[in-house]
């Protein structure tokens, strides 16, 4: 594809299950047969529960994993492995922002150090430039000269991500990926990073792939959005086509479970049962045994993730194929 | 309907800290009530509080009374008493709280066997019941189980399954869904809810997600650095919130629907609780803020049909337009 930043295909990684020394040695498949592709300036979310490989995939399309299959390229060339310096060259060009901040910052070094790091690790500008391009960064994320000379526990949570964010933007990347930015956050604050994040977008253009459970946070932020389960991607398209008219059961459980101050309780899709084990994957479709409307079919063969209309829809579900353009809510 | 649990004029102070001021705060028997507030805001440390679980060297003032009986000062042996029995508590972090080396099974026979005197065989067969109320799948199997073995959803409904096993007239839930995915914690709201409307047993929610607590609750108590700012219905309360705090809460909340747009957030500042003497402790946060505000601490006013407001400017504030 033209103008894509980042193009994945046919992703895949597999983590070796420690049992005990008797034990049959097995492994965890935590991302399984994923393709993905992010335009420039463009924002994906990643939404699934805890275990689905979301955290996983974002390693994967920064080239921090090694993937067991296919392959990831960046600005049209294929991603280095992550002990090259070609692969180095490339992380300037793209930054992770981690779901903990204060896990995420040195806690014996003053903000305004953390935040010029990357510009001294990848040999950009003098001390006089980085200093006042640290500067530019704090205010940017609306931090002031005195908050860069406190050390990160001198700072609320809230101005943590802040600087987490600013240290990520220091050396002006493509592609930022945001492993769950909000979710340790209080309400009133996240609100402010969401704006943040949405600010950035629209100065920069750098392009996002934002993970996060809440579907609140996504659809504030994203343009398209990728629902994973068990490692697949089992729906994909347009943020509010997929959230006002979902056609994986899946994905219509996790919206109608998003609980809603302003509108009266509407008939909520509960699921049975936990979070899938990853160690433990059914055969066929892999939502089959948690899913409310599953068919014959659905306990022996896989669905494939298959377009649905003309904007850009995928999804994996035999009934949503069966019934083609008209969506399953209907019913 | 009768007061459950009655709180006056409580206050809890560590040391210079004032945690909670002088709240008021009542439950009626069988009521679902939520307490919102933000980290900080006081909201967990008043049920701590209120119940006797905080150290001795925590400063406590005022009182608590379940139905007749005061709780504060009330001798440890009779909280022990009151506290797994009448009034049960369960926290967020499901996977932490039950004992890791004891089967989830016996924790609960124990509770039976304390608070209710049952013997084992009595006691396994009531655990079992239990287990299938909470709705945890292949209950006689399950009670062999270790807290590792279960995962976070079905750990949290073997802590509700304990709460209940005292048969309580009041059950605090402190974040209950908080660490737990939105699935599994629709799941769990759903069966708060159940249970709380089949036993008829007073429910107090404590949670900083507004959400939550619309889905569960018929009233709310909204916190702000350790005082209560604004109660009322829940459906009320939402509608039209008085207070600018509850207003800028449910402003910073996006939706699912509606146009998108730029959320309108409350300006940095964690609430420090106690931290300002002098005036409301939400003024500097706050875009609604009169000179007054900086000097006068306003006064918690009720309204006749339930709403209580602690602000100054509460007439002037403009009620949220609802989104249909």
């Amino acid at each position: 594809m033209k103008g894509a930043l980042l193009l994945a295909e046919g992703l895949a990684k597999a983590y070796p299950l420690r049992g005990g020394l008797f034990a049959r040695r097995s492994q965890i498949l935590a991302v399984n047969g994923v393709s993905v592709s992010l335009n420039k300036g463009e924002t994906l979310g990643l939404v699934g529960e805890s275990g689905c490989g979301k955290s996983t995939l974002g390693r994967l399309l920064l080239g921090l994993e090694k993937p067991d299959a296919g392959c990831v390229t960046f600005d049209n060339e294929v991603m280095p492995s992550s002990k090259a310096a070609a692969w180095r060259r490339l992380r300037a060009r793209m930054q992770l922002v981690y779901q903990d901040p204060l896990g995420a910052l040195d806690a014996r070094l003053s903000v305004a150090e953390q935040v010029g790091e990357p510009l001294v690790i990848h040999g950009i500008g003098g001390p006089a430039k980085r200093k006042a391009r640290v500067l530019a960064l704090l205010a940017l994320v609306g931090l002031s000269e005195q908050h860069g000379a406190r050390l990160p526990h001198e700072l609320s949570g809230g101005q943590r991500q802040r600087v987490v964010l600013a240290r990520a933007l220091a050396t002006s990347p493509d592609l930022l990926v945001c492993d769950e930015p909000i979710s340790a956050l209080d309400v009133s604050i996240q609100a402010q990073v969401i704006n943040l994040f949405m600010d950035i977008q629209q100065k920069f253009g750098v392009a996002m792939i934002f993970i996060s459970h809440d579907l609140r946070a996504i659809r504030q932020i994203s343009q398209r959005i990728a629902v994973m389960y068990l490692g697949r991607i089992v729906e994909e398209g347009i943020t509010d086509d997929i959230l006002h008219a979902p056609l994986h059961p899946y994905t219509r459980a996790l919206v109608s479970a998003v609980p809603e101050v302003r509108k009266p309780r509407a008939r909520r899709t509960i699921l049975a049962g936990d979070p899938p084990n990853p160690a433990d994957r059914p055969d066929g479709c892999e939502f089959h045994p948690r899913c409310p409307v599953a068919m014959s079919t659905c306990s022996n063969l896989k669905p494939l993730l298959l377009g649905s209309g003309s904007r850009g829809r995928k999804v994996a579900c035999h009934l949503a194929a069966a019934n083609a353009s008209q969506p399953l809510g209907a019913h | 309907m009768r007061e459950l649990l009655t709180i006056e004029q409580l206050s809890v102070a560590f040391g210079e800290t004032r945690a909670v001021r002088s709240i008021d705060l009542q439950v009626r028997k069988g009521e679902a009530v939520g307490i919102i507030g933000e980290s900080g805001s006081g909201k967990s440390v008043t049920w701590l509080g209120a119940l006797g679980l905080l150290p001795p060297s925590v400063a406590i003032s005022g009182r608590v009374l379940l139905d007749d009986q005061e709780l504060l000062g009330a001798p440890a042996e009779r909280l022990w008493q009151i506290r797994g029995k009448r009034v049960a508590m369960i926290v967020q972090d499901a996977q932490s709280a039950p004992n890791p080396v004891l089967t989830v099974g016996r924790q609960i026979i124990e509770v039976l066997q304390l608070h209710r005197g049952m013997g084992e065989r009595a006691a396994r067969a009531e655990a079992k019941r239990l287990f299938d109320l909470v709705r945890i799948p292949d209950a006689e199997q399950r009670l062999k189980f270790y807290p590792h073995e279960l995962s976070g959803g079905q750990n949290q409904r073997v802590m509700i399954a304990m709460a209940l096993a005292g048969r309580p007239d009041l059950l605090i839930a402190d974040e209950p869904t908080t660490a737990l995915d939105v699935t599994v914690q629709a799941q769990i709201l759903d069966l708060l809810r159940d249970v709380q409307r089949e036993t008829a047993m007073a429910l107090v929610l404590i949670s900083h997600d507004l959400g939550v607590i619309a889905e569960v609750c018929s009233r709310a108590y909204v916190m702000y650095a350790g005082r209560i700012v604004e109660s009322g219905p829940v459906g009320d309360l939402f509608a039209t919130p008085c207070h600018p705090y509850t207003r800028s809460l449910l402003e910073a909340l996006p939706s699912l629907d509606g146009p998108l747009q730029r959320m309108n957030a409350v300006s940095e500042g964690t609430p420090g609780a106690g931290l300002s003497r002098h005036g409301c402790a939400f003024a500097p946060r706050c875009a609604d803020r009169a000179d007054l505000c900086g000097r006068v601490e306003p006064e918690l006013t009720a309204d006749l049909l339930g709403r209580r407001v602690a602000c100054v400017r509460a007439d002037h504030a403009r009620p949220l337009e609802v989104v249909a």
